[in-house]
């Protein structure tokens, strides 16, 4: 028999008089996070059994990306009066981030009710599965990088040193991503109404956001797109993959937004972290 | 030493899902119905209990159905946070309450135990021990390294009970399903399980068999309601239990 020495709660107080609740918000965080094996060996879980028997897997996705570039590069850079060697390596960037960020979305409302089971039986960090659903999305997301690299060769559009600004942007998506999966997983865990609201909100915003077109066919609207959160987080990436960098603007619109996002999920996840459990 | 204190625990169990989860109910509610200000159904689970279990203690929660056994025993593994009062445990918990929760029915039983010590917080060399040892007591054979979908029931609990006793936790909480497994099998997990018990500081059982209680506990604590009605040796308990029903 192997003594349970690794453990990670040797001692467990509660009080309900002194809850500690900032403490073990952040307790929590950091338990959740040094169990980063856990999170990744789960994620990789996911992604095999999501696509078990097929004979692509996720590269089903990556195919699906290429038609739908394919197919909408051709009508919309028609329809803009665009040239496909202007319009393609925008379209490719935006449709891939886009699409890892509402995927990201959409899976976080399920962060912590799919792992009920789980939750009900062992008090591990609640950061885990946060951090599961942040990696499977993120593994699958990766299985669409090869393509903006494949459009940005077929079109000759070589991004110079700017390009490593992206760096930042894909660090920003990751934070938000994890904060998203922390407060969209408790709050539809409570509320169950909130991820078909979620859903539709995405679906919405795909049109809002410049992704099929660019932003500049606003005209002098466009200096109202940071309003736009999804629009200041996509820049941040294609800026500088597309654009030679982003507008400053949309950059600090992003900071900013990660900021208001970080906060509310972190004051939500502190205050209601205890709660979870019951709510799953 | 593993110590469990428990001082006025309360816990209140909500039921959002009948009437009061959604969006709309709580939104109209608050404008128009002028309804109950939380408007939501709670179910008192636990009421004000006061215990300590020492080291030593093999203690048995009996009780009906919805009296707060399973309840406690999560709230001890630190599952659910009480609502009032405060509980502290001291010694490393080892929780058998659903084992099944966190299997996964597509990888194979080898998989699935490097998964439950990730779980638990091991690291590679350990999960590897570990495997190693279930192997062992499982007796699957090539079963092991195929995924779990395909096992009989049978070896499904083979499975089970190798994982969850192989690690020795100081307080033991456990679900009565691991007492009272089927003779065949208990035959050969009945020595096992003796080990794990008796290396356990603290072992506290859900059941409502009475032969359980005798077999294996010192103490007994009686639940209904939510609420101890008893709490003492096992025969004074059980005596209590058997006379009033």
């Amino acid at each position: 028999m192997l003594d349970q020495t690794a453990a990670p709660i040797p001692a467990y107080h509660v009080d309900a008089a002194d809850p500690q609740r900032l403490r073990k918000a952040l307790e929590d965080l950091r338990l959740g996070v040094s169990r980063w094996r856990l999170a990744s060996s789960l994620a990789w879980l996911d992604i095999r059994n999501r696509y078990r028997g097929s004979v692509l897997g996720p590269f089903w996705l990556t195919l699906s990306t290429g038609a739908m570039l394919l197919g909408l590069g051709l009508l919309y850079s028609a329809l803009f009066q665009m040239s496909l060697r202007e319009y393609l390596p925008h379209l490719a960037v935006s449709l891939v981030i886009w699409n890892a960020i509402s995927q990201m979305v959409n899976d976080a409302t399920t962060s912590l009710t799919s792992s009920e089971g789980i939750i009900r039986q062992l008090p591990l960090p609640y950061t885990v599965h946060a951090l599961r659903c942040v990696m499977r999305n993120g593994i699958i997301a990766a299985h669409n990088f090869p393509l903006i690299l494949v459009i940005f060769l077929i079109c000759g559009h070589l991004p110079g040193p700017e390009a490593l600004l992206a760096i930042p942007g894909f660090l920003l998506i990751a934070i938000n991503s994890v904060a998203v999966a922390l407060f969209l997983g408790m709050v539809c865990a409570r509320f169950r109404d909130i991820g078909p609201i979620v859903g539709s909100t995405m679906q919405l915003a795909f049109f809002l956001t410049p992704i099929l077109w660019k932003p500049r066919l606003l005209g002098h609207w466009e200096a109202w797109m940071p309003l736009n959160p999804f629009y200041a987080i996509l820049e941040t990436v294609r800026g500088p993959l597309v654009e030679g960098g982003g507008p400053p603007l949309a950059w600090l619109a992003a900071v900013l937004y990660t900021l208001a996002t970080v906060t509310i999920a972190a004051a939500f996840f502190v205050r209601f972290r205890g709660r979870v459990a019951f709510w799953v | 030493m593993a110590v469990i204190e428990a001082k006025g625990l309360c816990l209140d169990f909500p039921y959002y899902h009948i009437g009061a989860r959604s969006l709309k109910k709580r939104l109209m509610g608050k404008s128009r119905l002028h309804t109950d200000p939380s408007n939501r159904i709670v179910v008192t689970a636990l009421r004000n209990l006061t215990f300590r279990i020492g080291t030593g203690d093999r203690v048995a929660l009996v009780g009906p159905n919805g009296a707060g056994k399973t309840t406690l025993l999560r709230t001890l593994a630190g599952v659910y946070e009480p609502v009032a009062g405060s509980l502290t445990v001291t010694g490393q918990i080892g929780a058998l309450i659903d084992v099944a929760a966190g299997m996964d029915t597509e990888s194979t039983g080898r998989e699935n135990v490097r998964l439950r010590g990730l779980y638990r917080g091991l690291d590679d060399a350990a999960c590897d021990r570990l495997a190693e040892e279930v192997a062992e007591f499982a007796g699957l054979g090539d079963f092991f390294d195929v995924p779990i979908r395909t096992y009989s029931a049978g070896m499904g609990v083979r499975l089970a009970f190798a994982m969850a006793t192989a690690m020795q936790p100081q307080v033991l909480l456990m679900d009565e399903w691991f007492l009272a497994g089927d003779a065949a099998f208990m035959a050969k997990a009945e020595e096992r399980l003796a080990r794990l018990v008796g290396g356990a500081d603290i072992m506290v059982v859900a059941t409502h068999d009475f032969a359980v209680v005798r077999r294996w506990c010192n103490r007994a604590i009686r639940l209904e309601g939510g609420v101890i009605l008893a709490d003492g040796p096992v025969e004074d308990v059980l005596g209590g239990l058997e006379a009033t029903a």
